[in-house]
């Protein structure tokens, strides 16, 4: 039996949306408000989504201690009440949450063995979030 | 295709534990919830089933008569149950998020697939807000 065990974690973090490619024209007709000199932050949710096999002995895809701790030490400890612009992660990706979303992936891809990462899904504010199956995934929405 | 999916909710009762172990294991694996004495959840079930909408009533399915199924199949056995003692499937498997998801796909999938026109998709299983697990069947 294969499953799914999802679990939501926050944090708050600050960012400004800002293109070294892009005039300050150009910046602040792509960005908006996002563009303010000075950044801003948002109270992110990181919704985490391991697959796998249901192991017969306990009954889980993946135990909620290990998943815990795995995304506390390789994401939240990074990016929780921290400025993403200053990540050498966004060195050269404006962090967008899009590409928020594709970084918590690459942070998480292959640490759940023997589960599979399945996707990440980042909620920006309660109205907008994006969600990164990985490259090789065709899936949308979550429904297979 | 269009994806339709109801929500239900529960409150029910378990433990985790695994006779084969140790209690020392049981307490190494399961943390607190090995208590023998159980604990409980408000949970939350989302149903989603999948179908071309009828050309006449332009429904997937009938979205009373899928709580209704939701209501006899799962909630009439899980809700205000104590899942390890007297839920039948949990007698011999461990009521994890894991296993009810798969659990109340089991008890849905004959029901709705039988009446036609849309199968079931995806059962998400939410033990808190924060935690939940899901299963899309063997396909």
């Amino acid at each position: 039996m294969s499953a799914y065990f999802g679990r939501r974690y926050s944090m708050s973090s600050s960012h400004r949306l800002h293109s070294d490619e892009l005039s300050d024209e150009q910046n602040r007709a792509a960005y908006g408000k996002c563009n303010n000199p000075h950044g801003h932050g948002h109270n992110y949710i990181i919704e985490v989504l391991a697959g796998g096999a249901v192991d017969p002995e306990t009954g889980m895809v993946v135990n909620l201690a290990v998943l815990d701790e795995v995304v506390r030490t390789r994401v939240l400890d990074r990016f929780d009440h921290a400025n993403l612009n200053f990540d050498p992660m966004f060195t050269h990706d404006v962090p967008t949450t899009e590409n928020l979303c594709k970084a918590v992936y690459k942070l998480l891809e292959g640490s759940l063995e023997p589960a599979q990462l399945a996707h990440v899904r980042v909620e920006e504010t309660e109205n907008n979030f994006f969600e990164y199956f990985g490259e090789a995934s065709q899936a949308h929405g979550g429904i297979a | 295709m269009v994806f339709l999916t109801r929500r239900a909710t529960f409150s029910a009762s378990h433990y985790y534990w695994n006779d084969s172990w140790s209690a020392e294991k049981n307490q190494q694996v399961f943390g607190r919830c090995a208590n023998r004495n159980g604990h409980g959840h408000n949970y939350t079930l989302e149903v989603t089933v999948a179908g071309n909408p009828d050309p006449v009533t332009g429904f997937v399915v009938d979205l009373k008569w899928l709580k209704d199924v939701i209501e006899q199949e799962v909630l009439a056995a899980y809700d205000h149950r104590h899942l390890n003692i007297e839920v039948p499937e949990f007698a011999a498997k461990i009521p994890t998020t894991e296993n009810m998801a798969i659990a109340a796909w089991q008890r849905l999938e004959p029901v709705i697939d039988k009446v036609g026109g849309a199968t079931l998709s995806r059962i998400r299983m939410y033990e808190t807000p924060e935690i939940f697990a899901e299963y899309r069947g063997e396909a």
